[in-house]
């Protein structure tokens, strides 16, 4: 075996990549407690000082520190940068997108203008010749895609009923396996990737044999280009790495080298953590390393991901607020043998919070199991409750799709680690498409005419026999012009925004799937209740228009654990994902869906009229598939046994799910809140829920921080929203009230 | 069969009991107390009547929150004026496996032969009581909540011979339930029990004042803060302290 690998057990990954093979014959798994973990290092203390002033000065120049107006960005395109000159003997982890820290790359291929209207946004100017190279001599993806486009494709992109489409920015949503950089070293992925090349084909040039090979062509070159990025920083990559430093290290290139191509709404790291604990634990073992080595290794690589920017126009933040790179990275777990995957690493991982605070990033990702060890389940809950920093998810429902090896790839979806890559389809907003169902295909904002001239509701009282089957035939258009717009666009991607860096980390056979997406989830839940069980009438304007709806006498909502309305979300979610199976996907991908908005939902909710369950006309969306505001009237069970309903099975795209607890709530003590925290997600998760955000605090918190966001206090308050987390004081003002809205479950103890 | 006046439920309580509980909030309560949080419970009428299988059924749907120690909570209103159908309740739980807390303040409570003979059917089912002390002083007692104590710290002896276990609950309201002297009071009270597994100190809070203005009922506390963190340690210190 190789000088690198000693130690190392099993033999099926070392002739051939198999980083699930690796892991399962070499990991530690750990039961104890967190009574190990070791207090920051004085180089942590000041490298996080230093890029905390990095911080405070972006925020106070609007939310941009420093921008490239120059230079495309590239794996080789910068020299090395490091948080501070002076101080760059102390990062034991190194390498920056660009050559500064926080200063943010420019990255033209998804679209020229956006790149453009980032910089001007933020008082920087490009350099006129990137215009002209990226208009004149080079396509970029955002044109490929408007070259291509239907007129109703543009029709429902302009009426908002499609939104997020990845059309004018990367799509994200794919995570290299970077583990393998560490492992084998690029020399041995590039000759894996030549065998590939050989094998492509039987010399019958079809579209499909011709494009995989000039793909894997562009894969090769990607990892050339790391070793260049290697080099650039005084390291040789081409090698596997060593000990855990250079493990860190390596892996760490092998992300960097896809944020410095790609600006993916979701730039996932992936399930990194247990991984990196072998290699730690054998430089324990051989006592080459310290517990407190360990840590610093691990709070500066976080550090790392806590650095991650891109830039950003306007419309992209109002949907996704707060600066997110989704650098969602995962602990805990179990195999497929049944044994718990925690090791001390995921400890190190969540203690990363408490040495440098609370962060929106790396989304902090446990993958949960009632029988993970006690002593790891408490001390998750623990970070909860100090930090509001971190998700949960359910393995016990995602370990038999997905295998014990899969990542998250964005905010909650799941993705076979290096194996699988994911077409990202953003949202179809299904409470506007029950309104085209009212209405005949006409919008309610713009009054166009975007769905199909279908006989609207003509009587003032809408009977739920009368409304269901139009409702149906509106999603099954709806489904198919979304289906489609997003195979264009991903066809548009491939061929002008390829991620090769990422995908030169992926097997060359891979697995595609094609996640669609709901908005309105619980709006549409409530109305279609109303008009099943109560009397709801139509008002319309002076030309006849419906604008809103009087509905009277009680009706059952979602979120109360009543069979009645949790029913028709099930169907819901059920005849949606159907619908959207039909058709055909790019790439013969496999179609998901997921019921999850991110911040998005007040976005959507703007260009929503009113609703018959009730909501306001321009009101916030519930965000994901939580119940409607207000809705909830049995408490917190109640509304996650109403969750715990929707069959993961049909939304393996995610199903978000985001409650706020007081922590009086939770109960007296710090010891009790964990306590209790573990009992709602053993509960929660065993009866088979996917996903939860957990916030822990008060109300009176999150106003004061509205009102002075100044203080120090809440410089890093972070709070998780649909899908991610972020710093309260970066959200719109908007998204803000939403949140505090929302605050619900602070009952009367 | 048994039915119950039922003000609410709430599936999520980890306040009122060990452990994830479901509280069953029953309706009615003789005592007036000036802090109330819930007094749209002190009205029997307009409560939800629900059949005691039908409570459980609803209870049962969150058993996997439980874990070890969570089950149900009756609290009120005052759950001991209605003790025929409370106990028919916690009998069928019994014979679920449902873990059973009673809420009281122990106003209900008579030493007559009658009275004790059901009380004792009651605890034969009840795993843990939750035993509010208002004020350790009966002529304050009175003022505070209309009643005076005799009969409640009756009930906390009566408890305490049975060794059913308890945990006693004191509301501190700064200024009324807070003095010195009092406080060494019902130390020394507690003390002189022998099943007290807990004693809580609930810091007052205006959570509930606005219920108030809605009943179209007058506040009377309306000037008295709650109680900062230093007053609860101090409190919590003098009522849980040694001789």
């Amino acid at each position: 075996m190789r000088q690198e690998w000693r130690g190392f057990k099993g033999t099926k990954w070392t002739d051939e990549v198999n980083i699930r093979e690796f892991i399962q014959n070499n990991y530690t798994a750990y039961d104890g407690d967190e009574s190990f973990l070791a207090a920051p290092t004085e180089a942590t203390n000041t490298l996080w000082g230093k890029l905390q002033e990095l911080q405070h000065e972006e925020r106070a120049k609007g939310g941009v520190l420093d921008m490239e107006t120059e230079v495309v960005s590239s794996i080789t395109a910068y020299g090395p940068g490091y948080i501070s000159e002076e101080l760059k003997d102390l990062e034991k982890v190194v390498g920056l997108q660009t050559d500064k820290p926080l200063k943010r790359a420019f990255m033209p291929y998804g679209g020229i203008k956006m790149a453009e209207q980032a910089c001007t946004t933020y008082g920087y100017t490009p350099n006129p010749e990137l215009h002209k190279i990226f208009t004149e001599y080079h396509k970029t993806h955002n044109e490929g895609v408007f070259d291509a486009y239907t007129d109703e494709m543009k029709l429902v992109r302009h009426n908002h009923i499609l939104t997020g489409l990845p059309d004018t920015y990367g799509r994200g949503r794919i995570v290299g396996d970077y583990r393998r950089v560490a492992l084998y070293g690029i020399d041995f992925l590039i000759a894996e990737k030549q065998k590939d090349l050989q094998f492509i084909g039987d010399g019958t040039m079809t579209e499909e044999v011709i494009r995989l090979r000039e793909e894997v062509s562009m894969q090769i070159k990607a990892l050339k280009q790391m070793k260049v990025l290697g080099n650039i920083y005084g390291f040789d990559i081409s090698q596997p790495a060593k000990n855990a430093r250079e493990a860190v290290q390596w892996l760490y290139l092998g992300y960097l080298s896809a944020i410095k191509t790609q600006n993916g709404a979701a730039m996932s790291v992936g399930r990194v953590s247990t991984f990196l604990d072998i290699y730690i634990q054998r430089d324990l073992q051989e006592g080459t390393l310290t517990e407190s080595e360990a840590q610093e290794l691990i709070d500066h690589l976080v550090m790392k991901f806590r650095m991650v920017k891109f830039a950003r126009i306007p419309s992209y933040n109002q949907l996704f607020s707060g600066d997110p790179v989704w650098a969602t990275l995962e602990v805990g777990g179990l195999g497929q043998d049944g044994r718990s995957m925690v090791t001390k690493n995921d400890f190190r991982f969540l203690h990363t919070l408490e040495n440098m605070g609370p962060s929106p990033e790396p989304n902090l990702t446990v993958l949960y199991s009632s029988r993970l060890p006690k002593t790891f389940k408490h001390y998750a809950a623990k970070i909860s409750v100090t930090t509001s920093s971190i998700q949960y998810e359910n393995d016990d429902v995602m370990r038999p799709v997905w295998g014990d090896d899969y990542s998250i790839c964005c905010c909650v979806s799941a993705t076979q680690t290096g194996k699988e890559m994911q077409f990202f389809g953003a949202r179809a907003n299904l409470a506007k498409c029950l309104l085209y169902a009212i209405n005949g295909g006409v919008d309610a904002k713009t009054r166009e005419q975007c769905g199909p001239a279908y006989r609207p509701i003509e009587g003032d009282e809408l009977k739920y026999e009368e409304f269901m089957p139009r409702f149906e035939a509106m999603m099954e258009w709806l489904a198919g012009v979304y289906v489609n717009t997003l195979n264009l666009i991903h066809y548009m991607h491939d061929k002008y925004f390829y991620e090769a860096a990422e995908l030169a980390l992926i097997d060359t056979d891979v697995r595609r799937t094609f996640a669609t997406g709901i908005a309105g989830f619980s709006h549409v839940v409530d109305s279609i209740s109303a008009i099943k069980y109560s009397k709801v009438t139509i008002v319309r304007d002076e030309t006849g228009f419906p604008v809103d709806f009087k509905t009277d006498g009680e009706f059952p909502r979602y979120g109360n654990d009543d069979d009645r309305a949790d029913e028709i979300a099930v169907w819901l979610l059920k005849t949606f994902m159907n619908m959207i199976k039909k058709h055909h996907t790019y790439r013969n991908s496999e179609p998901t869906t997921s019921i999850l908005t991110i911040t998005s939902n007040v976005v959507y909710g703007k260009y929503t009229a009113a609703m018959p369950d009730g909501r306001r006309a321009g009101a916030p969306l519930s965000p994901g598939a939580n119940p409607s505001y207000g809705a909830e009237k049995n408490g917190l069970l109640a509304s996650l046994n109403s969750l715990t309903k929707l069959p993961y099975e049909y939304a393996l795209d995610g199903i978000s799910n985001t409650q706020t607890i007081s922590p009086s709530a939770l109960g007296h003590t710090e010891e009790e809140q964990a306590n209790t925290l573990v009992n709602v997600m053993d509960g929660y998760f065993d009866k088979g829920a996917h996903h939860l955000n957990v916030n822990v605090f008060g109300v009176d918190k999150l106003i004061d921080a509205m009102e002075h966001p100044e203080k120090p206090e809440y410089a890093n308050f972070t709070i998780r929203v649909s899908g991610y987390a972020v710093k309260f004081i970066d959200l719109t003002r908007e998204q803000q009230e939403d949140v505090i809205a929302r605050q619900a479950h602070e009952r009367l103890a | 069969m048994a039915t119950l006046r039922v003000h609410s439920t709430e599936s999520f309580g980890s306040v009122d009991g060990p452990g994830i509980r479901f509280i069953i909030f029953l309706k009615g309560c003789a005592m007036r107390c000036q802090y109330c949080h819930n007094p749209d419970t002190w009205a029997k009428e307009g409560a939800e009547l629900i059949d005691s299988a039908d409570l459980l059924q609803q209870a049962l749907r969150y058993k996997a929150y439980w874990g070890e120690q969570g089950g149900i909570t009756v609290s009120g209103g005052e759950a001991l004026l209605q003790m025929e159908a409370l106990t028919e309740l916690f009998t069928q739980a019994r014979t679920l496996g449902i873990n059973t807390c009673l809420d009281t303040c122990g106003q209900p409570f008579r030493e007559s032969p009658a009275y004790i003979e059901k009380m004792d059917r009651l605890m034969a089912v009840t795993d843990l009581v939750l035993l509010d002390i208002k004020h350790i002083d009966s002529e304050a007692h009175k003022r505070l909540t209309g009643h005076p104590n005799e009969n409640i710290l009756a009930f906390a002896r009566y408890l305490s011979d049975r060794q059913v276990p308890v945990w006693i609950r004191h509301v501190l309201v700064p200024g009324i339930t807070d003095s010195e002297e009092q406080l060494t009071r019902l130390a020394a009270f507690i003390r002189s029990l022998s099943n007290v597994q807990k004693v809580e100190v609930l810091p007052y809070h205006t959570l509930g004042v606005f219920k108030w203005k809605e009943l179209g009922l007058t506040y009377e506390l309306d000037d008295i803060p709650t109680p900062t963190r230093e007053q609860i340690a101090r409190a919590e210190t003098i009522i849980n302290s040694k001789p």
